[in-house]
């Protein structure tokens, strides 16, 4: 019997190495793995490479990871947002790397690390900082760059109902990165509001196939909350 | 350059402007408004006219904001702010959100600018080379793969720098890329000539207009 049900947050994040590359889901606090965060925190790996469209609001959740320095370097393409101090101080101090990335070629980069393309061309940035020390090539008369692939050792994704062979179903703007961070990381760790038996999601209904989900944990915490 | 006042001229304002960019948006587009200024137009399209709006975070088909007591905390857009879903709204993940952005299927985004050139470059994420922490968001995709990109900004700057110019100084967003600028002050089309002038706001000369734009203006011809 297939079973990607795990029982507690430490089962959850067994494994997690320090140094690993960990994508974390989630626009604003709407699809964020913020129980997973949590768990990461208490799990204790270092050196870490986060990769998630913001760098964390106020002292918790990726802030705190942050804080505690425990992030080596942060991939995102917004780190601004109401209360960015932590990333910002860590920053200014040079004690944290930033990449900084088109939000669409953020979600094409791990979209392509899901599907086996190592590398891929996109006319976003293109004659911009961001093309800089990037392959271009013209392709009928227009400049595209040069995107490499972003994989993740790890992905830590929100879901609204999972079952125990990992298929997933997502809310609302709540599917936003989860999907694609799903596809891209050898380790693929989900919580999900609601636990489903085997058969009770509409086969037509599910948004990411249980083949690219490890573990299920069931974390029914209601609304998210705050940006 | 000169700063004198536009003497007889009525400056749009904000909610001017917005219903003037809403006025040139027809029915069937599929329409991306930028964080900021640019999203109040939507409040401007009659809901009679069926525009569909897109959001980056995997919303297509967006209505306006909710009432405080009818919030879905599960429905937000870009700007993070609660917004609602219209009857033929769908939900969709980043990858495919931005293949609607990147793969050219929307009609038009309307993005706010620091600067904008004659040739089209416009510049809209970051005032320096070496800023602190600069966040690009969705503005890169958006200004590259949008079929038509509008920019609606105030003509110049709070200190009347000139924002319509002949090279950006800032940090480029996209090279080449705009079609159309709405200002408080006019309507500009890009084209391979430079600026054209479309429309100017009530009692301004195109002097004055020209007095307050660094790159030449043209006249339609």
């Amino acid at each position: 019997m297939i079973d990607k049900t795990v029982r507690t947050m430490a089962e959850a994040m067994a494994g997690i190495q320090d140094g690993a590359t960990v994508l974390v889901g989630g626009f604003g606090a709407v699809g964020q793995p913020n129980a997973l965060i949590d768990g990461l925190i208490e799990q204790g790996a270092k050196d870490l490479v986060i990769a998630a469209n913001n760098a964390g609001v106020g002292h918790t959740g990726l802030a705190r990871l942050m804080e505690l320095g425990r992030v080596r370097k942060i991939i995102c393409s917004f780190p601004r947002s109401s209360d960015p101090v932590v990333f910002e101080t860590l920053y200014r101090a040079g004690r944290i790397e930033l990449e900084i990335v088109p939000q669409g070629t953020l979600a094409e980069r791990m979209h392509a690390a899901g599907a086996g393309i190592p590398l891929f061309f996109t006319a976003t940035g293109a004659g911009t900082k961001m093309a800089v020390g990037k392959e271009t090539r013209e392709i009928d008369g227009r400049t595209y760059v040069a995107e490499t692939s972003l994989p993740g050792d790890v992905a830590l994704i929100e879901a609204w109902e999972g079952d125990r062979w990992g298929n997933l179903t997502f809310r609302k703007s709540g599917r936003n990165f989860n999907p694609v961070m799903a596809m891209a990381a050898k380790l693929t760790i989900v919580q999900t509001q609601h636990l489903r038996a085997l058969g009770e999601i509409d086969p037509d209904h599910v948004h990411t196939p249980g083949i690219f989900v490890d573990r299920v944990l069931h974390v029914p915490y209601g609304d998210p909350s705050g940006f | 350059m000169s700063a004198t006042a536009v003497s007889a001229a009525k400056p749009l304002t904000r909610p001017e402007m917005a219903a003037r960019v809403a006025r040139d948006i027809p029915e069937g587009w599929y329409v991306n408004l930028g964080i900021g200024i640019p999203t109040a137009v939507a409040d401007h399209v009659p809901v009679e006219r069926e525009v569909v709006f897109h959001s980056e975070n995997g919303v297509l088909g967006m209505g306006p904001a909710p009432a405080k007591d009818a919030v879905d905390p599960w429905l937000i857009n870009a700007g993070k702010q609660y917004v609602t879903l219209r009857d033929g709204g769908s939900f969709c993940h980043h990858a495919d959100s931005f293949a609607m952005i990147r793969g050219g299927h929307l009609d038009l985004c309307v993005l706010g600018a620091f600067q904008v050139a004659e040739n089209g470059d416009i510049a809209n994420w970051a005032t320096s080379e070496n800023d602190t922490a600069p966040a690009v968001g969705g503005a890169m995709d958006l200004a590259a793969g949008a079929k038509r990109l509008w920019v609606m900004m105030e003509h110049t700057t709070k200190d009347g720098a000139p924002k319509l110019v002949r090279r950006c100084t800032y940090p480029l967003t996209a090279v080449g890329a705009v079609k159309r600028i709405y200002t408080n002050l006019a309507v500009i089309d890009v084209t391979p000539l430079g600026f054209v002038v479309r429309d100017m706001a009530p009692g301004l000369t195109f002097e004055e207009l020209q007095a307050r734009t660094e790159a030449t203006l043209h006249v339609p011809g």
